[in-house]
């Protein structure tokens, strides 16, 4: 969906404020906010693409203005209630008013094993790559109301297939409770010119991770008029 | 059954409005940063996922815990440092960077699918999660609150010599930009060069050289 999250290329956030590496978290709700959205997941209600479309179809306007622990919270309230673990009445009284129902809860002697596991999103490989490395593409241009990977900047681009990762749960589907669909995983490269016109750096290139349904074939010049 | 996430257009109980309560702060400023609307709101789904019975607490001062302390940059450091004395690590961490980093003992929730970018003389790179936060959690720990924010998400595939300026730092002339936009399970390490004047030193002593931007890009690392 082309919501706020889609953030690459816009203008006008001011400069980008470096801070120390010791300083992770500026108010100790961030760090229960950090930790609720990890244990929270444990059920096993939504996946990590259905998280970050809680998070992405926040108002852009809200979207905008919330710190990203503050995108984190509300977006997990989102899911707790689509998921139906808590209702909005129980998000908005701020309070239960039921019993739970039975689900799978992160204990603390479980979570160095989670964290250290973590969840692979490769799976195995069920038909020969369409594209090699080396090889040129474009990527498509669509602009679906659902979950997407594929950068509004990036849509229409021709580019060059510089790494195969194998194939990877695509989040179109994932995010919408339609299956893993697995597709090959690229990262492509495009020439800076290419995304953003002749005022771009001449010696920028940007790559993105693309899965195979978000290319088409390209031509070996590369340029958009040649396709 | 349960019901299917992942619809959240309007008709939701939160979609196609902006309420008072979903910013907690006017427009133009962000919200959250010692914000104690925000402190609330967390303080009461904390206290009622407890009640429901989905929420272990002790749980999560395991998880604060583990991020505040045993997972970090250091990892990361340690990587680079061993990747700067050991030629044949550094040629596995480059072929297969998830494979190298388990090696360590560093490896899980965010770092499953590994790439190490091997900066040069002619080539920077720079990596950044334009959709969200993607960042390679088992070596460099949390993402700190820039690489989440707009203005890095906005400009650092469009503009990284500015980006760069931002932390003070300027590539060479000849020194071409890579920029990784993070889209999918991927997870992406900058392994940036050794500073000069390091000759003989151990994995150790040039760990502490190596800070967490320069595994970023949007740090280089001086001479000691």
């Amino acid at each position: 969906m082309n919501g706020a999250a889609d953030l690459g290329g816009m203008m006008g956030f001011g400069p980008v404020v470096p801070e120390p590496e010791d300083e992770r978290f500026h108010a100790d709700w961030e760090r229960r906010a950090l930790a609720l959205t990890l244990a929270a997941a444990r059920p096993g209600r939504w996946n990590i693409d259905q998280s970050r479309h809680a998070r992405e179809t926040l108002h852009p306007a809200v979207y905008l203005t919330s710190s990203y622990y503050a995108i984190w919270v509300q977006g997990l309230e989102r899911l707790l209630v689509s998921s139906g673990l808590v209702s909005a009445e129980e998000i908005a009284q701020r309070r239960a008013l039921g019993p739970g129902e039975p689900a799978r809860v992160l204990t603390a002697a479980e979570v160095p094993a989670v964290l250290a596991t973590g969840t692979r999103a490769d799976r195995p490989e069920h038909r020969p790559a369409a594209f090699a490395v080396g090889e040129p593409v474009r990527t498509v241009v669509r602009n679906p109301t659902g979950h997407t990977r594929l950068p509004r900047y990036a849509r229409g681009k021709a580019g060059v297939v510089e790494r195969v990762h194998g194939v990877h749960v695509l989040p179109d589907a994932h995010a919408h409770g339609l299956g893993e669909q697995p597709e090959w995983l690229y990262t492509v490269r495009f020439d800076g010119r290419e995304l953003w016109g002749a005022d771009a750096a001449a010696d920028l290139t940007v790559t993105i991770d693309a899965w195979e349904s978000y290319l088409e074939p390209g031509t070996r010049e590369g340029s958009p008029s040649s396709a | 059954m349960h019901k299917t996430v992942g619809n959240f257009g309007a008709g939701t109980a939160y979609g196609g409005r902006v309420a008072a309560g979903d910013t907690g702060q006017a427009a133009g400023q962000v919200a959250g940063h010692g914000d104690n609307t925000m402190a609330l709101r967390v303080e009461a789904l904390e206290s009622l996922l407890v009640e429901k019975g989905y929420v272990d607490p002790a749980a999560l001062d395991t998880i604060i815990t583990t991020y505040e302390r045993d997972v970090g940059p250091r990892n990361g450091a340690h990587v680079v440092a061993l990747s700067w004395v050991d030629p044949e690590y550094r040629q596995r961490l480059l072929t297969d960077a998830t494979a190298a980093i388990a090696e360590l003992g560093y490896g899980g929730r965010q770092g499953e699918h590994m790439v190490a970018l091997e900066n040069t003389p002619d080539e920077h790179h720079l990596v950044v999660c334009t959709l969200c936060s993607c960042y390679p959690w088992p070596v460099l720990g949390l993402p700190p609150t820039w690489y989440k924010s707009a203005p890095y998400r906005s400009r650092a595939v469009l503009d990284p010599r500015g980006v760069l300026a931002d932390f003070g730092v300027t590539l060479p002339e000849g020194t071409r930009i890579t920029v990784h936009d993070s889209t999918a399970e991927v997870r992406y390490l900058v392994v940036p060069m050794r500073p000069p004047g390091t000759d003989g030193w151990d994995v150790e002593a040039l760990a502490a050289l190596v800070t967490r931007d320069s595994m970023i890009g949007t740090g280089v690392l001086a001479a000691p």
